[in-house]
């Protein structure tokens, strides 16, 4: 059946479900409940993480074929299938979700005390409708998937969220709506013009190129929405601010890349002609979030609001690099956003960390905390540093891959592009300087303890990433060499075309 | 002994920074001065073999990056060039760690201070040593981190974390060129590797990208990097409030080393900007500008490290015209001396105002000398090999450049030349006042510091003879072998001058007043010093009340800081402010928004019966898959 010899997606995907089958069943008094809530969730994320390590040691790299494939027909007549499976696009992702759901979980330990147990199902559920999504090689699968993410996130910002909590869940619901249904719309008349839902089927496909600039657009909503692109970018700071640590971890470091994905998966392969054809469109909206965001982000006065701005930047630069059409490009893009999601992650775990002391994320109430916080200080500084894409930390590589791959497109883009490299370091470190220097004055910072061990651990495995990516990129880049580069020859295969056809 | 000069100063920064403050004060320090000092013996060693044995060798530490094409390594290149900059920097650097141990007795964090300086001499290291342009660029922004971190080390002083983030960002202007011109370089050579780029110079000389030739502009905007770094007009505006941060590293940072890795890296990349005349032309025009810009400020500012400050700026000045002519040598040279006297003359600096309790303005000194003479006499040597005073360091390397700027072409070298020469009389002119205000006159401290002026400990004065000895020597040891008759040998094709280029002969070959010059210049510099400030002292304030638009306009440093501030960052601000307020809140919001203020409303009143959001997500969810069952139910979708 596949490498492993088992159904490895498939249990990857539903354990999680499992463990919240068992949450279900706990009784008890409320904190023995919650205590064993968050013992199960989190030794079932850690069985998921560790059967998701095959998928590291044991993925094929030389090959852009879909590995771990399983198929079971579901109903044939309509070209539908259970039909999993992960090339080298999609397989880190994978492991990106099932690592950060332990550090989840792990982030909520103790900020999480009300409803412990719905809590944890819901990050359940969320971990196998991400690792669904990631693993879905029929694309009804992933639509459900695609879609079903945002019931447990919605819950968990409207029930677990900060004030207001109301706002932003329905803010992320309406945008997220809308692009859905344009993009369920898509789905249908590919799944029509196929007679197939399984993606490699699609593959086959030749689309009219004017038909690929309607479906190109009802897919563009909905991913752009979930990039997010500017400007449908406004539901995220709102979401970001309103998400318990946790959520706000999982939708930067997850989430945030669905839409990337789809354009990887979807638009780049089925589309091309319309892909090169928006290209000038989506470079124009990428520019624009990456300066317009920034500067945004320079005027914040909210930890969270602030590192979500700069995440629409970052994810700004992962569009421009999907969008360059070349090898270095594309492997920046998918780069930057393996690294973003460590980086963000980390990031909003730093600000949980001051926010589970001090019960507030406005920068003015903060000033001198490295005094105080002194390995804190250290680390905020780390993913500081990887946020600005400084050489050595895994920020870097990305920004570095998409700057030269977009520069052959064409340099003005590059350079606007580039301008992120200037306004990152100003806002975050106007951030760094109002939060962890300056003179210690407030009682309540006075006060403050440095990380618990609890904390070492969740920020152990992100340390070691974020340098790793940084020093030695290429354990990472190599998983998806020969994707990247079979894309890129579908690619120009499908541009080819039409022109002997005398298009 | 390749990986010990380079990765020793890696390991003492990681003990320190990571169990200092389990270890101790003492040890944390100790302990990074040891691995400071094993580098600096490698670093020596080094430097014999490769340099002066003439053994270029690269030692492959790993892959770094393989995409598409695109490969690089992690990787030790020794060349003449590399040994020579490893080698001036571990021996300062051991120099400035010593010399710390002494000068941060006081300071409660001293191991997260020996864990920065140590994490910058790596990072430099790294930056002389790579053999492509992005391990280059590696050290290039960690000196940039290490800077950060060093100059804004008091945090709880908030000028401090202004210069802080001002020093970042200002270089990260630089940095945008610098990686553009990455870009370019591989979309132009295939690679970024310099073995590969050096070779492919010839085959892409007749390129062009939007009209210009491909050579011009890898040039260009490598130097926009460069002047970033190096603190070129323009882009200086960050190094004289770099002051902020402790001498120690004024002393290594931001005179000996850091601002130095801009003059590096075009002496590194000659064999391309040999083939960019225009943007030398540019390159010799900024330099001399700078050189002459800096020097008129220094002349009026009234902060010890300041002062010492922008005459490091004027002295970049020299080094890059040196590069615009071609005369790289020369450069490179200057920059090793200058690694010397300018680092001795910034830890006297240290010295005085360790002395001083920590006053650092020189209207406020005065009528110490006696009470600290070595570190006067320091203050002296460092300051005639900075006015090129014959037999010192400094005389035989601005000599050279001067020279070079006379002998070199066109119309920009003669100007470099001119501006040179005024801004050697100004440099001697404003040690010298420097010199006189601090340590002579009518004491004008208050009786209390006074009374505590004292000699610095040993462990602070004899890194000032170290470097007093480097200072008064490094000249004369090593004219022969940079520029003088084994130049060819010595630099065994780690510079390339283009066959074309001539000047390292040219320069001994100029009139015979041309080598006088600037020895009269300086001469003339340090007359006009002492008639001023010591036999005549109301002259000064004499001159300043006669051109008090003159006087002002270099009091505020050409007012530069006001310029950016009024274009950029006061707008940027605003504008700022204003998408947040009005593009998001408003503009992009107000749709939504209207129609979220609905949907809450209409859930605050489903919510009474216990259904609540979930039921709307839901709900809408079904809606969809009823949609798609009910689709290809009847058989639309066949």
């Amino acid at each position: 059946m596949n490498a492993a010899g088992f159904p490895l997606l498939t249990l990857l995907t539903f354990l999680p479900l499992v463990g919240a089958g068992i949450l279900l069943f706990i009784r008890g008094e409320e904190a023995v409940v919650a205590a064993n809530a968050r013992w199960t969730a989190l030794w079932t994320s850690l069985i998921v993480f560790a059967l998701s390590l095959i998928l590291w040691f044991s993925f094929d790299k030389s090959t852009a074929e879909f590995q771990f494939v399983e198929l079971h027909q579901w109903m044939p007549e309509f070209g539908l299938s259970y039909h999993l499976g992960v090339d080298g696009i999609s397989v880190l992702f994978v492991l990106l979700a099932t690592l950060l759901t332990p550090i989840c979980i792990l982030a909520s330990w103790e900020s999480v005390q009300s409803r412990v147990r719905e809590y944890m199902i819901a990050f359940l559920v969320l971990e196998t409708m991400m690792i669904g999504m990631f693993s879905s090689m029929d694309m009804l699968m992933f639509y459900i998937f695609f879609e079903g993410v945002l019931i447990p996130m919605f819950l968990i910002i409207g029930v677990w969220g900060g004030q207001r909590r109301v706002y932003a869940a329905y803010k992320l619901f309406l945008y997220t709506l809308l692009g859905s249904l344009l993009m369920l719309l898509a789905v249908l008349t590919l799944w029509y013009m196929a007679g197939s839902t399984s993606i490699p089927e699609l593959f086959k496909l030749q689309i009219a190129p004017s038909l690929q600039v309607w479906l190109f657009l009802a897919f563009f909503v909905s991913f752009a929405v979930k990039v997010p692109m500017w400007p449908v970018h406004t539901w995220l700071p709102d979401a970001h601010v309103e998400a318990p640590t946790a959520g706000s971890v999982i939708l930067a470091g997850v989430l945030l890349k669905m839409g990337a994905y789809g354009f990887l998966r979807f638009s780049l392969p089925l589309l091309p002609q319309a892909t090169e054809w928006f290209a000038p469109f989506i470079f124009t909206l990428s520019i624009v979030a990456v300066i317009y965001t920034s500067l945004v982000a320079m005027a914040q006065e909210d930890m969270k609001k602030l590192i979500a701005y700069s995440s629409v930047a970052h994810m700004g630069i992962v569009t421009l690099g999907i969008f360059s059409m070349n090898h270095q490009g594309l492997s920046g893009a998918i780069f930057q956003m393996l690294s973003h999601g460590v980086v963000a992650g980390a990031l909003f775990l730093c600000v949980g960390v001051v926010y589970d002391r001090v019960h507030s994320r406005e920068i003015a109430r903060y000033g001198g905390v490295a005094k105080v916080m002194p390995v804190y200080g250290a680390l905020f500084m780390l993913f500081t540093m990887a946020s600005v894409a400084l050489p050595g930390t895994a920020g870097f590589p990305g920004e570095f891959l998409v700057l030269v791959g977009i520069w052959q497109v064409n340099p003005w883009i590059a350079f606007f592009g580039a301008t992120g490299m200037i306004l990152g370091p100003c806002y975050m470190l106007w951030l760094y300087r109002r939060v962890l220097f300056s003179k210690l004055a407030k009682p309540e910072i006075k006060a403050l303890l440095d990380l618990s061990p609890r904390e070492y651990v969740t920020f152990a495995p992100l340390i070691v990433l974020t340098l790793w990516m940084g020093i030695y990129p290429s354990s990472f880049l190599s998983f998806f060499e020969a994707s990247v580069a079979a894309l890129l020859a579908r690619h120009e295969a499908a541009m080819a075309l039409p022109r002997l056809a005398g298009m | 002994m390749y990986m010990g000069a380079i990765f020793f100063p890696a390991v003492g920064a990681l003990i320190a920074g990571l169990f200092g403050r389990l270890m101790g004060d003492k040890a944390a320090q100790w302990t990074t001065v040891f691995f400071m000092a094993l580098a600096a013996v490698c670093g020596a060693v080094n430097f014999y073999n490769v340099a002066l044995g003439h053994a270029p060798t690269t030692v492959e530490l790993g892959t770094w990056l393989d995409v598409g094409g695109m490969q690089f390594n992690w990787a030790l290149r020794y060349d003449t060039i590399a040994a020579a900059m490893v080698a001036m920097v571990t021996l300062i650097s051991t120099m400035i760690h010593v010399y710390s141990v002494g000068y941060m007795s006081h300071d409660p964090t001293t191991p997260r201070f020996f864990s920065y300086l140590s994490l910058f001499t790596f990072m430099m290291l790294m930056l002389v040593t790579a053999d492509n342009l992005v391990q280059l660029f590696f050290g290039w922004e960690g000196i940039g981190l290490a800077s950060y971190l060093l100059i804004g080390y008091w945090y709880e002083k908030e000028s401090a974390n202004r210069a802080a983030m001002k020093a970042f960002i200002v270089n990260r202007v630089g940095d945008l060129f610098f990686m553009l011109g990455m870009a370019l370089t591989f979309w132009t050579f295939g690679t970024v590797e310099f073995d590969g780029i050096f070779q492919g110079v010839a085959a892409v000389q007749g390129q062009t990208i939007g009209g210009m030739p491909v050579l011009e502009a890898i040039a260009l905007l490598l130097f926009l990097g460069a002047m970033g770094k190096s603190a070129q007009i323009g882009l200086h505006t960050w190094l004289p409030d770099a002051m902020e941060g402790p001498t120690p590293v004024s002393a290594l940072i931001h005179a000996a080393t850091l601002v130095t890795a801009g003059v590096f890296l075009m002496a590194r990349m000659s064999p391309v900007i040999e083939y960019a005349p225009n943007t030398l032309g540019f390159i010799t025009f900024i330099g001399a500008t700078t050189a002459f810009f800096a020097a008129t400020i220094g002349c009026v500012q009234n902060d010890i490290k300041r002062v010492i400050a922008y005459s490091t700026c004027s002295q970049l000045g020299y080094m890059f015209f040196a590069v615009g002519v071609g005369a790289y040598q020369g450069a490179v040279f200057h920059l090793i001396t200058h690694a010397f006297f300018k680092a001795l003359l910034f830890l006297s600096a240290g010295s005085v105002i360790h002395a001083m309790s920590d006053e650092q303005d020189i209207r406020k000194m005065g009528g110490i000398w006696k009470k600290i003479p070595l570190t006067y006499a320091m203050f002296w040597i460092g300051s005639l090999a900075l006015a090129g005073i014959p037999f010192f360091a400094g005389y035989y390397s601005k000599d050279f450049v001067l020279e070079a700027a006379f002998a070199g072409h066109g119309w920009t070298a003669k100007y470099a030349f001119v501006m040179g020469m005024i801004a050697a009389v100004l440099t001697a002119f404003y040690s010298w006042r420097l010199i006189i205000m601090t340590f002579h006159g009518k004491p004008r401290a208050d009786h209390h510091t006074m009374e505590h002026v004292h000699e610095s400990p040993a462990v602070m004065l004899l890194p000032l003879l170290v470097l007093a000895v480097g200072a008064v020597f490094a000249g004369a040891l090593l004219v022969e072998n940079f520029v003088g008759h084994h130049w060819m040998e010595f630099w065994n094709g780690s510079i390339v001058n283009q066959p074309g280029n001539h000047i390292m002969h040219e320069v001994h070959e100029v009139p015979s007043w041309v080598p006088l010059a600037p020895t009269v210049a300086g001469v003339i510099g340090i007359a006009v010093g002492y008639l001023f400030y010591m036999f005549m002292p109301a002259i000064p304030g004499k001159i300043a009340a006669t051109f008090p638009g003159v006087y002002r306009f270099l009091l505020n440093k050409w007012y530069f800081d006001e310029l950016y501030d009024f274009l950029f960052v006061r707008p940027a601000r605003r504008l700022a402010f204003w998408l947040w307020k009005v593009g998001d809140a408003k503009v992009i919001d107000g749709m939504p928004n209207g129609a979220a203020a609905l949907t809450v409303a209409a859930a605050g009143r489903v919510s009474r019966f216990q259904t609540g959001r979930v039921a709307n997500y839901a709900f809408t969810m079904i809606i969809g898959v009823v949609l798609f069952v009910s689709i290809f139910l009847f058989g639309i979708g066949r």
